[in-house]
């Protein structure tokens, strides 16, 4: 019997047991390794310091979504061997694999950045993009006094690079909830040179910020954070003072890529972007945050890849071509807060842009518009999440790959 | 798409100054370049200039910070010194490249 074997039980990972699971056929043995017990629904981090999602909402057992017909090991990889088919675990066990999906994600590195760790950290400066830091951060904004809130993104890329926008447009509605928001000065600090990467996407993001009042200061690049003055100070030296600091620390692959010596200089996985094939070995693929490419690192790419590498593995697994190729899709609901959102909608070539989706003129979520129907959708998706995305299931009417139906695209001049 | 002389040879550039056809670029244009930005370039600078050539040619993309950082060995603040407001931006343009595309 031949071997899958699945490294990190995270969206990815998770989807991609369930597939070949029920695909792959009686030759082929599904083995999943994860290090913790819980899986977390990680888009909820952002809903937790505003009450809206409770610890209940975001973390389940892992067990309970992976198919009883893969093998699941709870154990800390070592490092993986490509030139002899095999991955060390911790304590010197090794599993040896035909196959091999590298689903291991990214996190916040905050010891990147100097001083984030300081005193300050996980009391007058927190992170949303951990389970711990979304908890601590929803205690932080319950005891808020008002004063000057900073939200900072380190460096790009970063998970869901939509969140720290809509950390800010909640923030907002938040404290506008709770009588705060005239005592407190919302400051929004990015190395980007606008609100968002993407240039018709970011115009109208901006235009968003201006109305809510929220500060925007850009180009900056965090070199270091002072706890004891509670400033971040930038490469070039601007200073921004804080009573609250929201970070979003550098994002990095896992350490496992690091030791396996086969990541970029953020412990991402050089991938093949059509294929997705790790361009160091035929056998080994790459699915979900761990890959360096370039698209969002979310849920909605996770699962768009996912439905590609299914079909490519299976080609793989019959010495076929792989014919799939995966276009970078990614779609995202954007929370602006006020019961409202947004929808982007894009690929490696199409930036986001505004128009209806799925049905052109008919929607029924709006593109790049603010409609309330968005915000219900984005809230919807946590149960698409635990019943659908995970197992593998096609999300209705969204193909994985981007449909160009709907979508106003501006003539390009000449 | 404007063109204009600079360092004795004609360049095509775009409307924010990035050459649009490297081919066009020599060691004269990146001072001139330089000169633009009001920097004088020194042998510092050259380091990353040379890097981000040998960069591009194996990536097809600008080394970001830590790039430059981990596999140029050329520390953040020196960037800083070297290329103020905007390094990554301001040194792609001397050497040549394209403005760097915004991650995603």
């Amino acid at each position: 019997m031949k071997k899958v074997l699945i490294l990190g039980a995270g969206t990815a990972g998770t989807i991609m047991a369930n597939t070949l699971s029920r695909k792959a056929g009686k030759d082929w043995k599904v083995t999943i390794i994860d290090q913790s017990e819980e899986h977390y629904y990680q888009p909820g981090f952002l809903f937790m310091p505003f009450g809206v999602y409770t610890e209940k909402d975001v973390v389940k057992p892992r067990r309970k979504y992976l198919p009883g017909r893969a093998e699941y090991r709870q154990a800390k990889i070592d490092r993986i061997l490509p030139d002899e088919n095999k991955v060390l675990l911790e304590g010197g066990r090794e599993e040896p694999y035909d196959i091999l999906i590298v689903s291991t994600g990214c996190d916040i590195a905050p010891d990147e950045v100097e001083g984030l760790t300081g005193a300050d950290w996980r009391k007058k400066s927190h992170d949303f993009y951990t389970f711990e830091g979304a908890r601590r951060l929803a205690a932080a904004m319950k005891d808020w006094k008002g004063g000057r809130l900073v939200i900072n993104i380190a460096e790009m890329p970063i998970k869901c690079p939509v969140a720290p926008l809509e950390f800010a447009f909640l923030a907002d509605w938040y404290l506008n909830k709770t009588g705060m928001r005239d005592k407190t000065e919302i400051v929004y600090t990015t190395p980007l040179s606008g609100a968002f990467t993407k240039p018709i996407a970011s115009a109208i993001l901006s235009h968003l910020l201006d109305e809510k009042q929220i500060k925007v200061v850009q180009d900056f690049s965090i070199g270091e954070v002072d706890n004891e003055n509670h400033k971040i100070l930038s490469w070039d030296q601007r200073e921004v003072e804080y009573d609250l600091l929201v970070s979003v620390p550098p994002n990095m692959g896992s350490s496992v890529i690091d030791r396996s010596d086969m990541g970029d200089e953020l412990n991402y996985v050089p991938t093949n972007r059509d294929t997705l094939q790790a361009k160091a070995a035929d056998n080994i693929f790459v699915i979900g945050d761990a890959t360096d490419l370039p698209t969002s690192k979310a849920g909605s790419v996770a699962h768009f890849e996912a439905e590609v590498l299914t079909e490519n593995i299976l080609a793989y697994m019959k010495g076929e071509e792989m014919e799939e190729r995966f276009d970078g899709h990614a779609n995202c609901f954007i929370e602006s807060g006020n019961g409202k959102g947004f929808l982007l909608d894009f690929n490696y070539e199409q930036e986001p842009v505004p128009g209806h989706f799925p049905f052109p003129h008919v929607g029924p979520f709006k593109l790049l518009g603010e409609s309330r129907i968005n915000h219900l959708g984005k809230l919807a998706f946590k149960y698409v999440y635990w019943h659908m995305l995970l197992k593998g299931y096609p999300i209705p009417l969204v193909d994985h790959k981007m449909s160009y139906l709907g979508k106003k695209v501006p003539q390009k001049a000449g | 798409m404007p063109s204009k002389e600079i360092a004795g040879t004609t360049i095509d550039v775009n409307e924010e100054g990035f050459l649009t056809d490297r081919s066009q670029w020599n060691k004269d244009v990146a001072a001139a370049l330089a000169s633009e930005e009001g920097i004088e370039l020194t042998d510092e600078h050259w380091k990353v200039i040379d890097f981000i050539e040998s960069d591009y040619a194996e990536k097809q993309a600008i080394p970001g910070m830590r790039r430059m950082n981990k596999v140029g060995g050329i520390p953040t603040k020196d960037l800083y010194r070297l290329f103020p407001n905007g390094p990554i931006k301001k040194a792609a343009r001397i050497s040549g490249y394209p403005k760097p595309a915004s991650c995603v």
